[in-house]
């Protein structure tokens, strides 16, 4: 038990540092830009309407104490952080005066939900696929699969994700293309609903998953072809251990103990993956309000998706990495 | 070096493709040196005209030749992708190295660094930075901030690959042997070290270069330089799809998949050849 204890320490400790840095870097990167939030709030309340000089002074001067952009940095940064324990990281201006922790937690659960799913559903057939094509480096039906995964593997999310609009939008238009759910169903645990989310997230999901799919069948493939070679296979095939034993209790278990390792890895990379996707299907996500954010000058509505987006990462890497002992026997409680 | 090259062109059909795409695509960038127009004015041509024997690409909404737009687009991204893997493979050399032969408290506090970094989410960190910098974003201040994010993984890579170099036999005969430490290390463990440095490389500028499509498709890094991302960017801001000028979008896609395609095969196949029992497989043994 004192080694798996250690080992959760460890990550933990990991996981406030990261989450420590990547937000301290999100303030300060905001907080030294020529960008002033007031400013820009400013600008953007008075494009819409005639004030009055009056007017103006005092929403300047509202606007700053509620930024608190009159205090010294290192106040400020102190302040940032005791906000944001509470959860308030000031209001967005996008949608003034809703605070932008908000929108951040409205548009939360549509992106956590597309990520889990594709990675979930990539990770599992890439490698269950993957594995099979390292065992049986014969088999005609697996080698189709690698020469696909060849294929599409390197090419940009984009394009991938273009393609399939492209598909599905003109060409054989069967898969809704935008947003997140239709517009005649009432939002709420009913089932209309539920299966309008479902059918919604089917292109993005499914664009996603034919990304990273190739990634993890090729890496599977290449771990199992060696994880053959070593003795104890050869020993237990030679014993007469059932083939679908071998393949699943000691090749693939032991492949997948640096896999596991790979994708706490490539999180931070599906989450860049899925701010395209999201723009590309219009999908109701962190990306697209991070997009808009940005587009906006929104600049607490900036910071609160990239400190969330951030935080998020980590846990999930973190989560992954509390797996690991469960396959890879070195580091499991004796 | 050269004969592992005429090695993996004989023995490894993936590497000879991946060599023929990518030296296709280098030939089109490098021939925008001796390109007749100047890229960065738009309306100098007929726009929307489809390929033919004057415009080979056709033209765009712009009034721009789509071949020196894109021969000039594929110079500066092949560029950019060159310039992020020789910054971020200058960190991952230095750091997988240090860790996997010095080991210790360095390899450890290292490592913990390299978590960190591996844990951060690139994309959301560069569009903040064009948050911040807006138009002063030029292609270099990109390169460095992409390099300081990609490292990490491939420093993980080198470190083992010191760590299994340090611990074997023939480099113990040669320190018994009398020779230095410097010298083990360029003439012995030199040779096993670059194809995963070649590799990685590759593996980077695909990286950077998808990275950089991403970023500009959206509209975050400076529109008017011409680069893949870029050119993708103008054709939908035109709605190229939608107005029928197709061969602004499909002849884009078709280098980019060539370039991507060629990169990962010889990052691949390089990773392969670095493998003994697979290289000997191909090699009918």
């Amino acid at each position: 038990m004192h080694g798996y204890l250690w080992f959760v320490g460890k990550r933990a400790l990991q996981l406030l540092a990261v989450v420590f840095f990547g937000v301290s870097a999100t303030f300060f990167v905001t907080h030294l830009s020529p960008i002033s939030p007031v400013d820009s709030a400013l600008m953007r309340m008075t494009s819409r309407a005639n004030f009055a000089p009056e007017a103006i002074v005092a929403m300047r001067e509202a606007l700053t104490e509620l930024y608190g952009a009159n205090e010294p940095l290192l106040s400020q940064y102190i302040n940032f952080w005791l906000r944001l324990f509470r959860g308030d990281l000031g209001p967005s201006m996008l949608a003034f005066p809703t605070p932008a922790m908000d929108l951040v937690m409205r548009a939360m659960p549509w992106t956590v939900a597309l990520l889990a799913l594709a990675t979930l559903i990539t990770f599992t057939i890439g490698n269950i696929l993957g594995g099979l094509a390292g065992y049986y480096q014969n088999s005609k039906f697996l080698k189709a699969f690698g020469i696909v995964a060849v294929g599409i593997q390197p090419i940009p999310y984009y394009v991938v994700a273009f393609v399939m609009l492209i598909i599905f939008g003109f060409l054989w238009p069967v898969l809704p293309i935008s947003g997140g759910f239709a517009m005649n169903v009432t939002q709420g645990w009913n089932w209309p609903f539920i299966g309008s989310v479902l059918h919604h997230a089917t292109l993005p999901a499914l664009s996603l998953v034919l990304v990273g799919f190739g990634g993890w069948f090729l890496s599977m493939r290449a771990l199992v072809s060696n994880v053959v070679t070593e003795d104890y296979v050869t020993y237990a095939e030679l014993a007469g251990v059932k083939r679908s034993t071998i393949v699943s209790g000691y090749v693939m278990r032991n492949a997948l103990v640096p896999q596991l390792t790979a994708l706490a890895m490539t999180l931070g990379g599906v989450f860049s993956g899925t701010v395209i996707t999201e723009q590309v299907f219009n999908y109701p996500g962190l990306g697209s309000l991070l997009i808009d954010a940005v587009n906006a000058g929104d600049y607490s509505l900036v910071l609160a998706v990239s400190t969330v987006s951030v935080t998020a990462v980590a846990i999930a890497i973190f989560i992954v990495d509390l797996l690991y002992p469960l396959l890879d026997p070195r580091v499991r409680a004796e | 070096m050269l004969a592992i090259f005429r090695d993996l062109i004989r023995y490894n059909i993936e590497f000879a493709i991946g060599v023929i795409l990518v030296g296709v695509v280098v030939i089109f960038a490098l021939l925008s040196l001796v390109s007749p127009v100047d890229t960065s004015l738009i309306y100098v041509t007929m726009p929307d005209q489809p390929p033919s024997a004057q415009y080979w690409f056709g033209t765009n909404s712009r009034g721009q030749d789509l071949f020196w737009q894109l021969s000039a687009a594929f110079r500066n991204s092949i560029m950019f992708g060159i310039t992020v893997a020789v910054l971020s493979r200058i960190i991952s050399i230095t750091v997988g190295l240090a860790s996997g032969y010095v080991g210790g408290w360095v390899d450890r506090v290292l490592m913990f660094i390299n978590d960190i970094f591996v844990a951060v989410p690139i994309f959301p960190v560069l569009v903040l930075f064009y948050f911040v910098l807006r138009n002063n974003m030029d292609s270099f201040t990109l390169a460095l901030i992409m390099a300081c994010f990609g490292w990490p993984y491939d420093a993980r890579l080198i470190r083992s690959v010191a760590l299994g170099l340090k611990h074997r036999e023939f480099t113990r005969h040669a320190i018994f042997a009398g020779m230095s430490t410097r010298k083990v290390l360029l003439e012995e463990h030199l040779p096993y070290v670059m194809p995963i440095v070649f590799s990685t490389f590759m593996a980077n500028m695909l990286w950077s270069i998808g990275l950089e499509v991403t970023l500009a498709v959206l509209g975050f890094t400076n529109i008017n330089n011409p680069t893949v991302g870029t050119v993708l960017y103008w054709a939908n801001n035109h709605s190229a799809m939608v107005v029928g000028v197709w061969w602004w979008i499909v002849i884009p896609v078709i280098l980019i998949v060539m370039t991507f395609l060629g990169l990962f095969l010889l990052a691949v196949s390089m990773n392969e050849y670095i493998d003994p029992r697979s290289r000997l497989r191909r090699m009918g043994a």
